[in-house]
């Protein structure tokens, strides 16, 4: 039903640049058909599933879209879309990659949707993973904690540091939204790209494990525990790479659910999003939970690094995220800020980055999630319209904006 | 480290800041945000290069890359004007959008061979002035004459003529706008179209011109958000934007100069014997996009200036919108 009302209007799904038939003017004189579109407010809260419903319909249509594009771009759609099943969920061994994938998504998702809820724009939730990882690597390297420390010491310091180097990175652009009013979106992304070099700066200068771009590996202490590492005792375990950082992301997904909607911090938030106007006149101080929103939403995002550095990569590189800050965005807006739903939603992407690493030509997965947040936010508006269609006479039926 | 030498690469690097932001700034004064100005610009940089490469005419890239641009934008027009979206949301999956269709089209496209690029050259007798010559008029591109035209006839067109006073009147209180018989939404559709095209633009400046090739999305690296902080600083003005894109360029140059010599100021360089102080160099742009944003933000504040009233805001006449 919402998925069929998204293709009559025809403006809706048009994500591929050839979208000036829609303008407002040339609505007229082309409509001869017996039969109009037209949308009212809606005056009721749609149902609690409705827009579920209509993220669902948003994505099935841009992989409609992604694969008109696979097709142009020489390849086989259905045989692209079923390879990213099969190499994703085909199996328990893939289906633990996926999970491994989606550890991080899910911490930069809630990262995201924190920050999003109060209308904060942080944009800058890469930046954050890096100088997370930068964190927790920074125990083991610099080395705040000697080589044979316990796990037990290890792996919460590391948390600390990550949760730390992240929260600071969030304080910098929330601080300077608070207290100078600068725009949030591109600070944060400075922010981003500042995180790079100051990490390039250790990975080739200070750290550097023989001349090569990246640190030596760390010590076993200071991996998370892998499912595989429990191969004896469960043989069934042996190869599977998923990681505690999935246990740190699903008690931050408590966390942030705790937070948002049962604590007054969380009404808080909630409250500024919504109506920042009625939030100052009954007295909130707007500028210092722009500074927590920023902290907390930094910290996830730094755990988030923390937790693929020691639970993955296992040493400070380049080359430690596709893009995982910029898709928590994606997925936070899919996820409608909904932290439980955020973790199906990180599956999904985890698959789709998972999958997407052997596909030609490899720009396809970041097209994809383009396309997918386009048509999202294009059927936003079925949440405050409703769609019909009614019968009109014979005279003409272009209706302007 | 020749301080000329700095200025005219400066001017040059420049100016493809100059084109997306004098975009972005037109529409933004129709009341419209597009973040999306870094996937215009890929998508404009990746069309032009492949069009000279096709065809052999860079003048031919030039314009698929001004149309490619234009239309990659109205996606963000229509989510934006005709069905009321939040423009923030919508610009990043623009960027998104850009960026990905960019990659997708562009693969291989880095190992094409060479291409002819758009032609430099120097103005007769203007680049004999001292100082100012050699900077602004010699051995430059075309596109940076181009961009000398373009920022005093922005600045023209906004504040004396009768379009422009629409376009500030659509940006800063569209109802009284619509009530003068102006069409808002078509304004806004056609703003955004501009801002898209001089993206565009940008990335052919870039791929046919300034830096030629194409480097996936290092091509741009980030230049598009510094754009749009540049509109803030600018305060909106065309004139102030063209003097904030140059002192990035010149900043630019002068990270990649600044290593070269093996002393400074009478004393050792450090980043000619620690090359890898290079790094805190190259966050320098991005440092000062920042700092640039803080000195933007509070002399609004002084001034009382700001932003396009309506920036944002969708415009719904009456009851029943759309």
């Amino acid at each position: 039903m919402t998925d069929d009302e998204l293709t009559p209007d025809g403006k809706v799904t048009l994500p591929e640049g050839q979208a000036p038939l829609a303008g407002p003017t040339n609505g007229r004189g082309k409509s001869r058909f017996p039969f109009r579109i037209y949308l009212e407010p809606r005056l009721q809260e749609p149902p609690r599933w409705y827009p579920f419903a209509i993220s669902f319909g948003a994505v099935a249509i841009a992989l409609f879209f992604g694969g008109i594009v696979i097709a142009f771009a020489g390849g086989n759609p259905f045989a692209s879309y079923a390879h990213i099943a099969r190499a994703s969920f085909g199996s328990l061994g893939v289906f633990s990659d996926t999970i491994v994938k989606a550890t991080p998504l899910i911490l930069v998702g809630l990262a995201c949707s924190l920050a999003f809820r109060m209308k904060l724009w942080n944009i800058g939730a890469e930046g954050q993973f890096f100088l997370g990882a930068f964190g927790a690597s920074a125990v083991v390297l610099l080395p705040i904690l000697p080589e044979n420390t316990s796990p037990w010491i290890f792996i919460p310091v590391m948390m600390l540091f990550g949760i730390l180097a992240g929260a600071l990175w969030g304080f910098v652009p929330g601080f300077l939204k608070a207290k100078y009013n600068v725009n949030e979106i591109i600070s944060t992304l400075m922010m981003n790209y500042i995180a790079v070099h100051w990490n390039n700066f250790f990975i080739f200068a200070v750290w550097s494990d023989g001349g090569f771009q990246m640190s030596p590996v760390f010590p076993r202490t200071a991996w998370l525990p892998r499912l595989t590492d429990y191969a004896e005792q469960f043989p069934i375990l042996r190869g599977l790479t998923a990681h505690l950082g999935l246990i740190m992301a699903l008690a931050a997904v408590l966390v942030v659910w705790f937070i948002l909607y049962r604590s007054r911090w969380g009404y808080e938030i909630r409250l500024i999003g919504d109506n920042p106007k009625a939030a100052r006149y009954a007295g909130l101080n707007i500028q210092r939970n722009t500074i927590l929103v920023m902290m907390v939403s930094g910290a996830l995002a730094g755990l988030a690094g923390m937790s693929e550095i020691t639970g993955v990569v296992h040493r400070l590189q380049g080359a430690i995220s596709p893009g995982y800050g910029f898709t928590g965005i994606i997925i936070a807006w899919l996820a409608k800020l909904n932290p439980f739903a955020t973790v199906l939603v990180s599956i999904l992407f985890g698959a789709l980055i998972l999958a997407g690493r052997e596909i030609q030509p490899s720009g396809i997965p970041k097209m994809i999630q383009g396309i997918i947040l386009v048509c999202l936010i294009a059927s936003d508006f079925l949440m405050r319209y409703r769609v019909g269609i009614e019968r009109v006479g014979a005279e003409p039926t272009g209706e302007e904006a | 480290m020749d301080l000329i030498i700095i200025l005219q690469a400066g001017v040059a690097t420049g100016t493809i800041l100059l084109f997306a932001t004098i975009g972005e700034l037109l529409t933004e004064r129709s009341g419209i945000l597009n973040l999306g100005v870094e996937g215009m610009m890929l998508i404009g940089a990746m069309s032009a290069y492949s069009t000279a490469i096709a065809t052999g005419n860079p003048w031919l890239g030039l314009l698929v890359a001004i149309l490619a641009g234009g239309l990659i934008s109205q996606v963000h027009a229509v989510i934006t004007i005709k069905l009321q979206a939040d423009q923030v949301v919508s610009g990043l999956a623009l960027t998104f959008l850009g960026a990905g269709t960019s990659l997708v089209l562009g693969e291989g496209l880095s190992k094409a061979g060479t291409v002819s690029l758009l032609p430099a050259f120097s103005i007769p007798l203007l680049d004999q002035i001292p100082i100012l010559g050699p900077i602004f008029f010699t051995r430059q591109s075309v596109m940076v004459y181009l961009g000398y035209l373009l920022v005093p006839l922005v600045w023209y067109y906004i504040n004396h003529t009768r379009p422009g006073m629409h376009l500030r009147a659509v940006g800063e209180y569209p109802a009284a706008a619509d009530a003068l018989g102006i069409n808002v939404a078509r304004l806004r559709y056609f703003y955004v179209f501009v801002g898209g095209a001089l993206a565009g633009l940008a990335g052919a400046t870039i791929s046919l011109a300034i830096s030629p090739g194409w480097f996936s999305e290092l091509t741009t690296a980030g230049q598009g958000w510094i754009a749009v902080g540049l509109v803030i600083f600018a305060q909106w003005d065309p004139v102030r934007a063209a003097f904030g894109s140059y002192m990035f360029g010149a900043l630019r140059r002068l990270i990649l100069d600044i290593q070269g010599p093996m002393t400074l100021f009478g004393m050792a360089n450090p980043f000619y014997y620690n090359p890898y102080l290079g790094f805190f160099l190259q966050m320098l742009p991005y440092a000062f996009t920042i700092i640039v944003l803080v000195i933007g933000s509070r002399e609004a504040v002084r001034k009382r200036l700001g932003s396009p009233a309506a920036l944002g805001t969708p415009y719904i006449r009456g009851e029943r919108g759309l």
